[in-house]
């Protein structure tokens, strides 16, 4: 009887481990299938232009068959850029206030605050961005630098983007300065340090494994961010000169236009090839910013 | 009047909240000798130990009252001064938390915050910290290297030449030993019996055979208070208290 249980136990071991195997490779390869799936589709694109030439050059004319991504790409990385510039010093100050000098009830209360910041769909964001953003920037933001816009620009991208992230960076931040232990803080303040010197020289270096993957964790979402900076970005294929033009990014594009021509294998297939540069740099992101925290984890 | 005493403390008292850590606690650390806090976990000592450096500023939830002299000046109603009082505090706490950076910028840091600049100068004093804490001839080739990739015992002198480095005159250590190997324990030992004569050294322990050893001078608390002062010979073998004799026994462990 015993002997028959402990067999049944092992068998359903193994079964469990085969299976966890299973869903593992599921899950590893999913990503992979689907960088190929839409590689294989943007076969046709790729047969009758370069890649280079797709990449490099910013006409997007459909219908006479030029399908130069450039703009986009630009578009995508600055508002990015910009909207990680806006981001960044916010998190790190709200971070280290809230970790830092703040009492620990303040932080216990802004803690749920921040997480349900980070639940908002982003539709909501893009709403918001419409009635306050673009407004703002148009009047007065774009007015203090002599410049005139209808406000539907990279910059309003970039903050309504900036404000999307800031929760999700922050979260991330805030448990990378908790871990890290009081000891570290009073051994540096009982050297004669300041606060400030502590944080500075103790807190950040050994919170940068924690920050940087932080940061990159925020650009990957912040370059496949869709709804919410297509409805202020403006929409315009052109490549932008700067903050105060509109701009395309590439998960826009895809957005606006997939469906409304399948009739165009070509265009579709641009699409589908899109879709990859936008899988391939997000992926990238990711991969140096986990290079960047294995990299310096070991100090 | 000049207080005999390099660390004195009157009625003073730290609550947390409603919790009443420190009761009315009176002390005199005296100088260049080794002063051994005992008494069971949880009775306070490190709590002590932090409000000596105003570490205690780092928890804002401990409010304290009462007087801490350090040369007859009262820290506890310093302000701007108080990094320039914790620097002459040397701290080593339990486990060794070596800052993260190389084994050189461990000690070069708190002299660079002291406005230490000059290479040759920084160079020579990381070397001379290191062998005052017995560390040098084994890390000497390698102080480029993280400090982390020490042994827990080596981290633990390394703390404690950075504490030295920054010339404290009195170094409060908790439990310094407590996450080392006997032999290690040993040399950390030995250091302190070595340093006295230089600084006035606090040690906080559970070990009563370490106690035994080190101690020119005991102060024995339980539950937030001190039971019984004084000289290390009159403590272990004339105790005035009986929760003093029962420690002894070893009734609380
Ligand atoms: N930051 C804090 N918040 C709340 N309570 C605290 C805090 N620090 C210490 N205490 C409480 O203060 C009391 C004294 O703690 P302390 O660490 O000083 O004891 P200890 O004598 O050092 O003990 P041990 O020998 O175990 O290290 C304990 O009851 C502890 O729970
Ligand atoms: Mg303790």
């Amino acid at each position: 009887m015993m002997l028959q249980n402990r067999e049944i136990r092992r068998l359903r071991d193994r079964l469990n481990v085969s299976w966890m195997i299973v869903i593992l490779a599921i899950v590893l390869f999913l990503p992979l299938l689907l960088g190929l799936g839409l590689f294989v589709q943007s076969g046709l694109l790729l047969k009758e232009l370069s890649i280079w030439n797709v990449l490099f050059t910013s006409q997007w004319m459909p219908m006479s068959g030029k399908f130069g991504l450039l703009s986009f790409i630009l578009s995508s990385l600055m508002v990015t850029v910009l909207s990680l510039l806006i981001a960044c010093p916010v998190c790190l100050l709200t971070a280290i206030h809230l970790t830092q000098y703040a009492k620990r009830y303040v932080l216990n209360i802004m803690h749920p605050v921040i997480d349900i910041l980070a639940g908002i769909p982003s539709v909501i964001y893009g709403v918001w961005g419409i009635l306050a953003v673009v407004p703002l920037v148009s009047k007065y933001i774009a007015p203090l630098f002599g410049v005139q816009t209808s406000g539907y620009t990279l910059l309003a991208g970039a903050i309504v983007l900036a404000i999307m992230i800031i929760p999700f960076i922050l979260n991330i931040l805030i448990e990378v300065f908790r871990s890290i232990p009081t000891e570290l803080t009073e051994a540096s303040l009982a050297l004669g340090a300041t606060r400030w010197q502590t944080i500075k020289f103790v807190i950040l270096r050994k919170g940068f494994p924690g920050i940087i993957s932080a940061l990159g964790l925020g650009i990957s979402r912040a370059f496949g961010e869709t709804i919410a900076v297509l409805m202020v970005v403006g929409n315009v294929a052109k490549i932008p000169t700067g903050i105060f033009q509109p701009g395309y990014p590439l998960p826009a594009l895809i957005a606006n236009n997939y469906g409304e021509m399948m009739s165009i294998p070509m265009y579709q297939s641009a699409l589908m090839f899109s879709a990859l540069v936008l899988f391939v740099i997000v992926m990238l992101f990711n991969l140096a910013s986990r290079i960047a925290i294995t990299k310096f984890e070991t100090k | 009047m000049k207080n005999s005493g390099k660390i004195i403390t009157k009625d003073l008292n730290l609550f947390i909240g409603k919790q009443h850590i420190l009761k009315n606690v009176n002390i005199v650390v005296p100088d260049n000798k080794i002063t051994v806090i005992l008494g069971p976990s949880g009775c306070g000592k490190t709590t002590l130990l932090k409000s000596m450096n105003r570490l205690t500023d780092l928890y804002p939830e401990m409010v304290l009252s009462g007087q801490i002299l350090i040369d007859d000046k009262d820290i506890l109603k310093a302000g701007a001064e108080v990094p320039e009082i914790r620097r002459k505090m040397g701290l080593l706490s339990q486990r060794p938390y070596p800052l993260p950076m190389s084994i050189y910028k461990n000690i070069a840091y708190g002299l660079k915050i002291n406005g230490v600049s000059n290479h040759k100068e920084l160079d020579d004093k990381v070397e001379y910290y290191l062998r005052l804490a017995n560390l040098w001839d084994e890390v000497k080739d390698r102080l480029r290297e993280p400090a982390s990739t020490l042994s827990i015992g080596q981290q633990q002198r390394l703390c404690l030449a950075r504490g030295l480095a920054v010339d404290p005159e009195i170094i409060l250590a908790d439990e310094p030993t407590s996450a080392l190997d006997p032999l290690s324990s040993n040399a950390i030992e030995k250091q302190f019996v070595k340093l006295k004569s230089s600084y006035t050294i606090v040690v906080v322990t559970h070990i009563l055979r370490q106690a035994r050893r080190i101690a020119d001078h005991i102060i024995f608390m339980y539950l937030g208070e001190v039971i019984e002062q004084g000289s290390a010979n009159k403590f272990f073998n004339y105790p005035e208290m009986d929760k003093t004799r029962e420690y002894l026994k070893g009734a609380f462990n």
